[in-house]
């Protein structure tokens, strides 16, 4: 092992310079400083994050994430048939209470075809917002107990969130099938759809990011937990999520557009079922996405430092 | 040998109290002080740890400025009463919180077994679980791997390793947390009173591997407890917190004597009001002076119980008695005797209790007064309190031995 090895070294050091008994400490230590592998010390500044160590917990990272696939379902019968009832049954509510009740349009496309394109994306922006941020309150038990980077739990969270969306796409990709087959829609996925993986991260990066905010926050202050909760369901409504953008002119719109998450859900849209997509909008998303991950990130690594003296 | 941890000037501050809106004026106070680098002015307030006081200070240090080094393959004690600031120390160590002030530098991996199982998730397997706890522990899957078989091994586990372990047993729950961790080869290996669980084959298997982790693998354990007898076998040196400072390190036997000393101070050991009018006692019988001897007693050591009364009643032949009750309120045994004394005049009497009878535990003395005719003259509960300390043992077992008394008796064997 590489720290036996310095071990090994800096006591030969020592003996060689010091000899016998007597132990200049400050000295032995000045000169041996690099072979400290850990090092604690009371907070410093907002940029001290060891990137390093989140490397070799890669593995924890791998376990989390396999963890929350499988410890979900445990003990239920239909199992991972579970994804594919949720987003479903609230596609279905959707379309019944805003397509049928409320008679809000779809912009000429099918009803659930349109909802479904819709909450794909929003589900996984919601979830991974809710989860990350109750990383600390959930995870107290642990955390007093045990030190490892907690970022790996809101990451893994992310990445599992990932795979409950790809059964989503699945559906989204059967209920097309169907369409097309009754003959009620044409193909119309095109080239936009190149632009996946980018709305993916620009929804992980927002998720992430308010989480990581609200859960360090929520160590002192739990007002923010109650505040979440709703805060997510009220926020749908200020997405192009039930409704598409084209129903809503001049400040209005302007107002829907500079919610970030409303460029991802237009250009899924466009990408999946046809239309043009507002590339500057979307840049305008991608660039707050990414402000708002590092301001998290920030406050994250600041609050999991002590935050067991609060909780 | 070189030094593995080192721990200079370390301090910790709490803050007492909910955390309510009030909270909020203080973070302003101390964010806009750190601001104009002036010190917080919360942390000037804040009290050294003694939770018997009661004062309106919101700020305590449960740590202040301890400092000592730990040297590389030895098996180190960390012993205080409860409140010294031991918890703390280790949560700094395993990092799980932060110092206020001072560093600790520490070469290689840290592992504790303060998460005896904490790690676990009650919905995955055993098998789930030892990878999850590995990882968590810093291991990476490969290391796991390698060590699966010796983990299930010790833990004795095997038929269940598939089982989710919400349906183990407490027992089986935490020897497989200890295997995990004491397989993960840390180079530094925290180990917080996990003699309290398991049973005693258990117990056997844990401190041999904590001596074969330190003698022939060279590794550092911090051996925290409250179980003197397993701190006095297994540690050559010791620190004792008091207070949330280092009041001493060295010698353990030494260090043990110090600390059974520091809790003697809180009990009872002699009363002596002699010529003073405020005796204990009532209109009848008042007791000048008593006292149990030696001051500081061990499994071995013979105890004398001494005491000088004042005889204020016109009854001449009585009888005093004693209760001896353990720390579980029960009562060890109860013995009296007969004894003379004129009228307002003062009589002795000493009882003997031989060493090797009593067990390790905290012991109080209750004392009774009767006339000859036994009526009632006085009952003082909880006159005196004494600690019998457990030496340290040649054999592996170092958990409380079983009994109300551990008397050393005849045997005889043959085979």
């Amino acid at each position: 092992m590489v720290t036996h090895r310095a071990q090994n070294r800096s006591t030969f050091f020592y003996f060689a310079t010091f000899g016998a008994k007597e132990i200049n400490l400050t000295q032995y230590v000045k000169e041996s400083n690099e072979d400290w592998t850990i090092v604690i010390k009371p907070q410093s500044g907002l940029f001290d994050i060891d990137f390093k160590e989140l490397i070799q917990y890669r593995d924890l990272l791998y376990i989390f994430v396999r963890r929350d696939l499988m410890a979900v379902y445990k003990q239920t019968i239909l199992g991972p048939v579970w994804f594919f009832i949720q987003p479903l049954l609230t596609t279905l509510v959707y379309a019944f209470v805003y397509g049928g009740i409320a008679n809000i349009g779809t912009d000429g496309k099918p009803r659930l075809l349109f909802y479904l394109t819709g909450t794909v994306l929003w589900a996984y922006f919601s979830e991974c917002l809710v989860t990350t941020s109750s990383t600390f309150t959930a995870n107290a038990a642990v955390f007093g107990k045990v030190y490892f980077p907690r970022v790996i739990l809101p990451l893994a969270k992310v990445i599992s969130t990932l795979f409950k969306m790809g059964i989503q796409m699945i559906l989204l990709a059967i209920a097309y099938a169907v369409y097309i087959a009754l003959g009620q829609y044409s193909f119309q996925v095109n080239g936009y759809i190149l632009t996946l993986p980018l709305l993916i991260i620009i929804m992980a990066n927002l998720g992430l990011g308010a989480g990581m905010i609200v859960t360090s926050m929520t160590i002192k202050y739990r007002d923010l937990q109650y505040l979440v909760a709703f805060g997510v369901q009220l926020l749908m409504f200020a997405a192009p999520v039930v409704y598409p953008l084209s129903r809503f002119h001049g400040k209005m719109l302007l107002l829907l557009k500079l919610n970030p998450v409303s460029a991802v859900i237009e250009t899924f849209r466009a990408a999946v079922l046809g239309g043009v997509v507002d590339w500057p909008m979307l840049g305008y998303s991608f660039i707050v996405s990414t402000i708002l991950l590092l301001i998290g990130f920030l406050i994250f690594n600041k609050a999991e430092k002590s935050f067991i003296d609060t909780v | 040998m070189s030094t593995v941890i080192q721990i200079d000037q370390v301090s910790k501050m709490y803050r007492l109290g909910e955390v309510g809106s009030g909270t909020l004026t203080h973070d302003i106070n101390s964010w806009w002080a750190r601001i104009r680098g002036k010190e917080d002015p919360n942390s000037k307030l804040a009290d050294v740890n003694d939770r018997t006081t009661m004062t309106n200070n919101e700020y305590v240090w449960a740590l202040k400025d301890v400092s000592f080094d730990v040297k590389q393959g030895e098996v180190l004690g960390i012993i205080g009463r409860n409140g010294a600031g031991k918890s703390t120390l280790l949560k700094i160590l395993s990092r799980t919180t932060l110092p206020t002030e001072g560093t600790i530098k520490a070469k290689g991996r840290i592992a504790s077994l303060l998460e005896v199982g904490t790690g676990f998730h009650p919905e995955l397997t055993g098998r789930e679980n030892i990878y999850q706890n590995g990882a968590i522990l810093g291991m990476t899957r490969r290391e796991i791997t390698r060590k699966f078989d010796e983990i299930v091994d010790f833990a004795g586990v095997a038929r269940y390793i598939d089982t989710p372990v919400k349906r183990y047993s407490s027992g089986m729950y935490v020897r497989l947390a200890f295997a995990v961790a004491a397989h993960l080869e840390p180079e530094i290996l925290i180990v917080d009173e996990v003699l309290a669980v398991g049973d005693a084959e258990f117990q056997k298997k844990c401190l041999g591997k904590m001596k074969d982790v330190s003698t022939n693998d060279g590794r550092t354990v911090l051996f925290v407890s409250h179980n003197l007898a397993a701190v006095k076998t297994l540690c050559t040196r010791s620190v004792l917190l008091s207070q949330g400072t280092v009041r001493d390190i060295g010698d353990t036997n030494q260090i043990v004597t110090q600390y059974v000393k520091l809790n003697a101070d809180h009990m009872t050991r002699r009363i002596d009001y002699k010529g003073e009018g405020h005796a204990p006692g009532n209109d009848k019988i008042k007791v000048l002076r008593a006292e149990v001897t030696p001051e500081l007693i061990s499994i071995e050591d013979a105890i004398t119980i001494s005491f000088e009364l004042l005889n204020l009643t016109h009854f001449k032949k009585l009888k005093i008695a004693f209760d001896l009750v353990n720390a579980n309120e029960q009562i060890v045994f109860s013995t009296a005797t007969d004894i003379t004394i004129n009228e307002r005049e003062v009589g002795t009497a000493k009882c003997f209790i031989p060493g090797n009878f009593l067990n390790d535990d905290i012991y109080s003395v209750w004392f009774y007064a009767f006339t000859d005719e036994m009526t009632h003259l006085l009952l003082l509960k909880d006159m005196l309190n004494f600690e019998v300390i457990d030496k340290s043992r040649d054999y592996a077992y170092l958990g409380k031995i079983n009994g109300v008394i551990r008397p050393t008796l005849v045997w005889e064997t043959s085979g």
